[in-house]
C-alpha cells in the first residue's frame, strides 16, 4: 500500500471509529475496518485511544450530590405525584 | 435489549405508575442525582443543576400519568431535563454553535523510518476506568463541558447517561444520524484533550517534572 493512500485510508477509517464501536456500521464497512487494522498499527492505536475516551466519559461523573431535599420539596413533589395518579 | 441499569429504571416507573408504596422515593432518589449531574454538566452551574433537577422532577410527577410506556422512562425524564436545562441558558455556556471539523480533530502523523507514526500519548499510562483520579476527572469534565453545546448534549446522553442512539435522538429532536455525527466529533474532540494532557504528564516526566 502506498503511503498517500494508506493515509487517505486512515481518514477513512478515523471517520467511522465510533459507529464501529458503537455497533452501529454495517457488516460490509464493519469487515473493511476490521481489513483495515488488521495492516495499520497506528489505527488501532488510535482506536484504543478512543475506546478509552468513551469509557473514561462514562466514568466521569463528579462526586458533587444536589443538596439534601428538604420535606417542603419533598411534599411539593408528592402532592404533585398523588394528583396525576389521581388523573389515570 | 435494555441494560440492567436500565431494566431497573423501567421496574420503578412501572411501581410509581401503579402507585407503590415506596416507589415515589425510589424514584426520587434515582433520578434526583441522574438529573443533578447532567444538568451540572450541560449548564455548569451547582445553583441551575439543583434547579434544574427539582423543576425536572416536579414535571415528572405533573405529568406522570402521560408516561404511556414504562421503557422509555430515562428518554422521557431527559428531555423534561434538557428543556429545563434551556431554561437556564447561560451566554457563556450556550454559546452561538461552532461547529468542530473532523480534520481539526485528527492527530498529525509523521514518517518514522518508512512507517507512518501518529501523533499520540501513550494512553496505557492511564489509571484504571473504575478509579479516576480527580485530576483526571476534572480534565475529562472541563473537555465535555467545552464542547459547543450540540456536541455536549449528544455526548452526555450517549456516554455519560448510556442513552440508546434512537433516545438520545428522540430527547433531542435531532435524527440518528446526527446524533451519531455528533457524538463521534465530541468524542474526537474530548479525546483530543485528554490526549494533551497525557503528553504534558508525559514530557514532564520525561523532563523530572511532572507527576508518574
Amino acid at each position: 500500500m502506498e503511503p498517500d493512500n494508506h493515509s487517505d485510508d486512515c481518514k477513512q477509517i478515523f471517520a467511522l471509529l465510533s459507529e464501529y464501536l458503537d455497533a452501529e456500521l454495517n457488516p460490509e464497512s464493519c469487515e473493511d475496518i476490521q481489513a483495515h487494522l488488521a495492516g495499520c498499527p497506528p489505527c488501532i492505536e488510535f482506536l484504543e485511544s478512543l475506546k478509552r475516551t468513551v469509557r473514561l466519559c462514562h466514568n466521569c461523573e463528579s462526586a458533587e450530590a444536589p443538596a439534601p431535599l428538604g420535606p417542603e420539596t419533598r411534599e411539593k413533589l408528592l402532592a404533585a405525584y398523588r394528583k396525576s395518579l389521581s388523573r389515570r | 435489549m435494555p441494560s440492567p441499569q436500565t431494566q431497573d429504571e423501567i421496574e420503578l416507573a412501572r411501581d410509581l405508575l401503579a402507585g407503590k408504596a415506596d416507589a415515589f422515593d425510589r424514584f426520587v432518589e434515582v433520578f434526583r442525582s441522574k438529573i443533578f449531574q447532567y444538568a451540572l454538566m450541560m449548564c455548569g452551574h451547582r445553583e441551575d443543576a439543583e434547579e434544574v433537577a427539582q423543576d425536572t422532577l416536579f414535571k415528572v410527577f405533573e405529568n406522570f400519568e402521560q408516561l404511556r410506556e414504562p421503557e422509555r422512562v430515562r428518554a422521557w425524564v431527559f428531555r423534561i431535563a434538557r428543556n429545563a436545562c434551556y431554561m437556564k441558558r447561560r451566554k457563556s455556556v450556550f454559546a452561538p454553535t461552532q461547529e468542530l471539523s473532523l480534520d481539526d480533530l485528527l492527530p498529525h502523523s509523521e514518517q518514522d523510518g518508512g512507517h507512518r507514526k501518529l501523533e499520540i500519548a501513550d494512553w496505557s499510562a492511564l489509571p484504571d476506568d473504575q478509579v479516576l483520579r480527580s485530576e483526571l476527572r476534572d480534565v475529562i469534565q472541563a473537555a465535555i463541558q467545552e464542547l459547543p453545546e450540540i456536541y455536549r448534549a449528544v455526548i452526555l446522553l450517549r456516554d455519560v447517561e448510556e442513552l440508546s442512539t434512537d433516545e438520545t435522538a428522540q430527547v433531542l429532536d435531532i435524527s440518528p444520524e446526527s446524533v451519531k455525527t455528533r457524538l463521534h466529533r465530541a468524542r474526537l474532540a474530548v479525546r483530543r484533550t485528554l490526549d494533551g494532557y497525557l503528553r504534558g504528564i508525559q514530557s514532564g516526566v520525561e523532563h523530572g517534572t511532572g507527576q508518574p
